[in-house]
C-alpha cells in the first residue's frame, strides 16, 4: 500500500520546472499529482509518477537531487465531509502527518497523498478502518 | 602636527642606519629566544652576526600566515608568559586563530604609533573620539583606545555596532572624530539622514578608516554623508594592529612608520625584492616588538612604496592604498575571511559536502556574505523543516569561525563549476579597487 513519491530539489529560477517537466516528457513518465513546497530560494517538488525508480534515475542523470520517499494515497469520497472523516481517524490515533496534498480523481473520489512519521502505522490505522487506499499498481490509471 | 619629529621626519640615511641597528638586535633576540627562527636561520646557514645593516635583511628567510598557525598558540613568542600583557587573534580555520602577544613596551610603542597616527589628521585634547572599531580579540578597537588617551583626547569606547546609541552619543556628547571601518562610516552617514538628524548638531569633522579596502569614490561618499574628511589607516595585527601606516593630509599614500615596521616590497612568486614604485606584496619586519618579532612577514596586501618626501614634511615612505591580495583573503565588515575556513566547516558537519561558492558584494555599504552550498542528494531532505534546519546549522558553525554572519543559500548538486585547476570559491561584486 506504499507509494513511492519522488521529491526534486529545485532552485526558484526560471525555467528550472519546465527543465525538469521537459526531462520526464521526453522519456514518456507521466506526473500524476504533484504538490511544490516552497521558501524564498528553493522549492521541494514532491510527485507521484508512472515508473518512479526510472523516473528517479533519469532525472539523476541530469543533475537533479531526487529522493524516494514513501507516501500514502488514501481515497476519499468527493463530498463534504469526506477528507474529515479521513482525517479525524488519523488524529484519534495519534499519527502524525508530515505533509499532505490532494487530488480529485474522477466525479466520486479524491485521492489525498500523505506522508506521515510512521508510514506503517498510518496504513494500519486507515485499513482497520476500512478506508480506501491507493496501489502503485493504480497510479498508471490516475 | 608631526607627534615625534626625530622620527618622523628624519633623514633617510640616518633612518636606514637605525633600522639596521634595530634589525641586528632583533635577529639576535629571536635566535636565542624562539627556537622556530633558530631552526630556519640556521637552515639557510645565517647567523646573527652575520646581520651588519639594513642590507643584509634580504638574505633573511620570510614568515607566513601558516607559519603563525603551525606554531600556535604561543610558539613564535619572544618572551615568556609573565612578559606578555595583552593577546589578540584573529579568526582562523577550526581552532587554529592566529595568535598575537604584547609586551608592556610593544603596548607603549602601539600607542606611540597610533598617537603619531592620530596627531598626523590634527588630532589633539582637544578631541572627543568616537572609537567605532570592536573591542575585543580584534586589534582596532584598542588599539585606537591607546593611542587616543596617549595624545589625551576623550575618548568613547563605544565598539562597532549599535547605530542608534552611535548617533545618539555622537550628537549628545559632541564627538570630533570617529575611527571604524569605512563601511560603517558609510552606513552610519545614512542612518544619519534617515533619523532626519540636524548636521548642525553633529561636530564631527574627521575619521580614521580602515581594516578592511576601500576605494576613492566610497570616500567621496563618506565625506559628503558625514560631512568630514575621511583618512586612511592601514595596519595588521601580525605587525601591531592598526597604526603601521597612516594617511597625512597631503593624502599621497599611508606613511609607514619605519622606525618600528621596516617595510619592503617583493615579487609575490620569485621572493625577489622589488624597487620603490613597484607595485608588489608589502612585507614587514617589526624590528621593535618583543614579545612577537616576526622576520619578513608577507602581509599578502599588493601595493607599492615611495619614498620621495612628502609635502608635510615626514620623510617615512608612504604605501599606496592596496590594490588586492596576492592569497584569496577576504575582507568583510573588517573580518579576514579565507575560502578554507568555510570548507573546514563543511568537511566537519556529516550532511555537507565543500562544494561551495562564496558572493561578496555590498548593500547600503553593508558587505553581504552569501555563502551557496550545494545540497547533496544524500542529505537531501523532502522537508523543508529539515533543510531550514540544515541552513541554520551551517550558518551557525559559520558564525562561529569566521565570527561573521552569513546568508546561507541552498543550491542543486553540481550547479557550483568544478575546476581541475584552482577552484573559483569567490565572487566579489564590490568595487573595492
Amino acid at each position: 500500500m506504499i507509494i513511492k513519491q519522488l521529491s526534486v530539489f529545485l532552485e526558484n529560477r526560471t525555467g528550472r520546472l519546465t527543465e525538469l517537466t521537459g526531462i520526464l516528457a521526453a522519456s514518456d513518465i507521466n506526473i500524476s499529482a504533484f504538490s511544490i513546497a516552497d521558501t524564498a530560494d528553493y522549492g521541494i517538488l514532491r510527485m507521484i509518477v508512472g515508473r518512479p525508480e526510472e523516473a528517479a534515475a533519469v532525472l539523476r542523470e541530469n543533475g537533479f537531487a531526487v529522493k524516494v520517499t514513501d507516501v500514502v494515497g488514501m481515497i476519499v469520497p468527493h463530498r463534504p465531509g469526506g477528507l474529515h472523516h479521513a482525517l479525524q481517524i488519523i488524529s484519534d490515533n495519534n499519527v502524525a502527518i508530515e505533509y499532505m496534498y490532494a487530488f480529485a480523481s474522477g466525479e466520486c473520489n479524491a485521492t489525498v497523498i500523505i506522508r506521515a512519521e510512521s508510514i506503517e502505522k498510518l496504513i494500519e490505522v486507515l485499513q482497520e478502518h476500512k478506508l480506501e487506499l491507493l496501489r502503485q499498481s493504480d497510479v498508471y490509471q490516475l | 602636527m608631526i607627534w615625534n619629529e626625530h622620527y618622523e621626519c628624519m633623514e633617510r640615511e640616518s633612518l636606514l642606519e637605525l633600522q639596521g641597528t634595530r634589525l641586528k638586535e632583533m635577529v639576535e633576540r629571536v635566535y636565542f629566544s624562539v627556537p622556530f627562527y633558530r631552526a630556519r636561520l640556521q637552515e639557510k646557514g645565517i647567523e646573527p652576526g652575520d646581520i651588519r645593516s639594513i642590507d643584509d635583511l634580504k638574505i633573511l628567510p620570510f614568515t607566513t600566515k601558516q607559519d603563525l598557525r603551525d606554531n600556535y598558540p604561543f610558539s613564535l613568542f619572544a618572551k615568556p608568559q609573565q612578559d606578555i600583557v595583552r593577546l589578540h587573534a584573529s579568526s582562523g580555520t577550526t581552532g587554529k586563530s592566529t595568535v598575537v602577544g604584547y609586551t608592556h613596551n610593544d603596548i607603549m610603542m602601539w600607542s606611540e604609533v597610533v598617537a603619531r597616527s592620530l596627531a598626523m589628521i590634527g588630532a589633539t585634547r582637544d578631541d572627543i573620539i568616537q572609537v567605532a572599531y570592536g573591542y575585543g580579540l580584534f586589534t582596532g578597537g584598542l588599539g585606537l583606545h591607546y593611542g587616543a588617551e596617549k595624545i589625551g583626547a576623550s575618548v568613547i569606547p563605544i565598539s562597532g555596532g549599535n547605530t542608534k546609541k552611535q548617533l545618539q552619543l555622537m550628537e549628545d556628547f559632541g564627538s570630533t572624530l570617529i575611527a571604524c571601518t569605512p563601511s560603517y562610516a558609510a552606513f552610519l552617514g545614512e542612518a544619519l539622514i534617515e533619523e532626519k538628524i540636524d548636521p548642525r548638531k553633529i561636530k564631527l569633522r574627521a575619521g580614521i578608516f580602515g581594516a578592511e579596502p576601500w576605494s576613492e569614490e566610497m570616500r567621496s561618499q563618506i565625506e559628503k554623508l558625514l560631512r568630514i574628511k575621511a583618512y586612511d589607516i592601514y595596519g595588521l595585527s601580525e605587525i601591531i594592529g592598526p597604526g603601521v601606516s597612516m594617511e597625512c593630509p597631503c593624502q599621497k599614500g599611508m606613511h609607514i612608520f619605519e622606525d618600528h615596521f621596516i617595510p619592503e616590497i617583493i615579487n609575490p612568486d620569485t621572493c625577489e625584492v622589488l624597487p620603490y614604485g613597484e607595485l608588489g606584496e608589502l612585507v614587514f619586519t617589526p624590528a621593535t616588538k618583543e614579545a612577537m618579532p616576526l622576520i619578513r612577514y608577507r602581509t599578502r596586501d599588493l601595493t607599492r612604496l615611495h619614498a620621495e618626501k612628502c609635502d608635510c614634511g615626514r620623510t617615512l615612505v608612504r604605501m599606496e592604498k592596496c590594490v588586492g591580495r596576492s592569497d584569496d583573503m577576504l575582507i568583510i565588515r573588517g573580518v579576514n575571511v579565507f575560502p578554507s575556513q568555510v570548507e573546514s566547516v563543511l568537511l566537519e558537519m556529516s550532511e555537507t559536502k565543500p562544494h561551495y561558492l562564496l558572493v561578496v558584494d555590498r548593500q547600503n555599504n553593508l558587505d553581504i556574505l552569501e555563502i551557496q552550498v550545494e545540497v547533496d542528494e544524500q542529505f537531501f531532505s523532502d522537508e523543508v523543516r529539515e533543510l531550514e534546519d540544515l541552513r541554520r546549522r551551517i550558518r551557525a558553525n559559520i558564525a562561529g569561525i569566521l565570527g561573521l554572519h552569513a546568508e546561507i543559500r541552498l543550491v542543486e548538486p553540481g550547479t557550483i563549476e568544478r575546476s581541475m585547476g584552482k577552484a573559483q570559491r569567490v565572487v566579489d561584486k564590490r568595487k573595492l579597487h
